[in-house]
């Protein structure tokens, strides 16, 4: 099917990048907005750029056209908090743009060659690209974006968002950087350190965004390992995550369409009136927590068993620890506490039914590729000898999300699970936030002040020193007293002669 | 609001729990069954994965309450101008 020069890592991101724009069309079949319809059809097509390009020149065109296209996708929403996230997220991408940008200027200067093939980390160029790309993958520190920007688009918007940016990224890590030592560390950190942020959250959109850095540091550790298997699985977790992680944003955002609500204080009980949209939701939290027969079971196993074939014991341990984390923010949290727990009040009826539609299709591609891995198997870059439906593994699995879910149903009757509260809990991006800021608008002042004390000087306090000798009698010609213009004069011919002088 | 959804119900909820305690048990029974090949040689003790799930979100929800959400809990409108 695949001539030799196909780029087999790119056509399966290609395949699923476009799997994902069909059904958050259709999701969005009622928005006439067209700068939003524009924003994501250029925002899909911009990812299919990057994963197809062949050199870095076309690569870095079409990265900055996904910062562009998702910008205008986050403004599309026109409320005074998303303008200011679209901004932020704007900022936040033009410094990882220009990080990559010299990064590829120094690399391609280096080498000589334009071709996306594997590099070492030498030097800083490399180091300059890695940091591009991890920005937009989330990286700890570079990824408070995500948890910022995601929550602020619209109900059919963050479906987009959440697909598109960190694959790409993480398609780019593959391509350059399988078995970079460091990403497995790194990866390591991204996917614990956000489920502890994920069971504080209130806004549910924003669990979500926190479960997505930590699926996408599976990916990273997967990378990082190197070996076939491992970036097997970090492929197939990605291609997985954008489907699951998707329906979860599909679900959510039919809840927020019907109710107006994105808090867990707010919401509640809805299972009653919106049995679809809980069932599709459920489909979409067992996929990311792993349950066998969904899609998560046969992607994250994979990489899973890659580590522990490198016998890698404390990078397991932390991913185990990540696992069953994200069953309980993921997994639990996110249906638990849009569709039961307390009682709400609400009674909203089921979405629009072309949302529905799109999360069918959704649940449907989760439970496939679950029940029938071998086809998601075949589109792998590197061959596939794996057999994820092992008696064992099942069995593991499964014993994990039990212990699991009985852990959070007992913290629950007993009181111990943190209650919902409306806050905000600050991140990384604090620095620029608020941290920077107040330096930035000192050093502003400063500078302003600085200009008024020179521009005061010179035109005020120094020529009218120079002038009370000659301004008795001025001809009043202009406003400007005559001192000003001889001081100014003589400090011409000064300097005319020091050049003079001097060359 | 007259109708009754199922866990509107309090005996619904303990039954869910019940349900939960069963599931658990016979996963732990069966584990002494299946034959395991362990990567690593904790893999193989009983019902490792069942009790590190549920040490590992007790500790995870207990860490962020208590430790996490101290450090960084704010008032909502703290980014506001």
């Amino acid at each position: 099917m695949c001539s030799a020069k196909c780029n087999r890592l790119g056509l399966a991101f290609g395949y699923v990048f476009t799997l994902m724009a069909l059904i958050g069309n259709v999701y969005a079949l009622h928005v006439e907005d067209t700068v939003e319809q524009m924003a994501a059809l250029a925002y899909a097509g911009s990812a299919l750029g990057v994963v197809f390009a062949g050199d870095f020149i076309t690569l870095f065109v079409f990265w900055e056209l996904i910062t562009l296209s998702a910008v205008a996708l986050l403004f599309a929403r026109r409320t005074e908090s998303s303008f200011g996230a679209g901004l932020r997220y704007f900022f936040v991408h033009l410094f990882g743009g220009l990080c990559l940008l010299i990064g590829i200027a120094i690399t391609v200067a280096q080498t000589g060659s334009v071709a996306l093939d594997r590099m070492e980390l030498a030097g800083i160029g490399q180091i300059l690209v890695l940091t591009g790309i991890g920005l937009s993958c989330g990286f700890p520190l570079l990824h408070a974006w995500i948890p910022d920007a995601y929550p602020q688009g619209t109900v059919t918007g963050t479906v987009f968002l959440s697909v598109f940016t960190t694959k790409t990224a993480v398609y780019l890590l593959a391509r350059l950087f399988p078995g970079t030592e460091a990403l497995i560390w790194i990866g390591a950190v991204m996917a614990v350190f956000p489920i502890f942020y994920a069971v504080i959250e209130n806004d549910l959109r924003r669990v979500l965004s926190y479960s997505l850095i930590n699926q996408v540091g599976f990916m990273v550790v997967g990378i990082g390992v190197g070996t076939a298997m491992s970036v097997n699985g970090a492929v197939a977790h990605a291609m997985c995550h954008m489907i699951y992680q998707g329906l979860l944003f599909l679900a959510l955002g039919g809840v927020i369409y019907q109710t107006g609500r994105t808090n867990a204080t707010d919401l509640g009980g809805l299972y009653r009136t919106m049995p679809l949209t809980c069932a599709f939701c459920i489909v979409g939290a067992a996929s990311i927590s792993g349950f066998p027969l969904f899609s998560g079971f046969v992607s994250k196993s994979l990489t899973m068993s890659a580590v522990a074939s490198e016998q890698m014991a404390v990078v397991w341990f932390a991913l185990l620890f990540a696992a069953a984390g994200v069953f309980h923010h993921a997994g639990i949290k996110i249906p638990f506490f849009a569709f039961f727990s307390h009682d709400s009040g609400l009674r909203p009826a089921e979405p629009p039914r072309h949302m529905l539609v799109a999360m069918a299709m959704a649940a449907f591609a989760c439970v496939f590729i679950g029940v029938v891995p071998g086809v998601l198997y075949g589109i792998l870059p590197y061959a596939v000898d794996y057999q994820p439906y092992t008696l064992a593994h099942v069995l593991e699995q499964t014993e994990l999300l039990i212990f699991s879910a009985l852990a959070f149903t007992l913290l629950i009757l007993s009181g111990l699970y943190p209650s919902e509260l409306r806050s905000v809990n600050i991140d990384a991006d604090w620095l620029y936030r608020k941290g920077l800021k107040g330096a930035m608008v000192s050093l502003l002042n400063g500078v302003a002040e600085a200009g008024r004390l020179l521009d005061a000087l010179f035109h005020r306090e120094i020529p009218s020193l120079l002038a009370k000798p000659f301004a008795r009698k001025a001809l009043r010609l202009t406003d400007r007293p005559v001192g000003t213009t001889i001081f100014w004069i003589n400090v011409l011919f000064f300097c005319y002669l020091l050049t003079l002088y001097l060359w | 609001m007259g109708k009754k959804y199922y866990f509107d119900k309090p005996e619904n909820v303990r039954k869910v729990l019940r349900g939960l305690y069963v599931v658990a048990a016979f996963l732990v029974v069966i584990d002494f069954f299946v034959p395991k090949h362990p990567s690593f040689p904790w893999e193989g003790y009983p019902a490792f994965y069942g009790v590190y799930g549920f040490v590992a979100c007790v500790f995870l929800v207990l860490a962020a309450k208590h430790l996490l959400r101290r450090a960084v809990k704010r008032d909502e409108r703290y980014y506001d101008e």
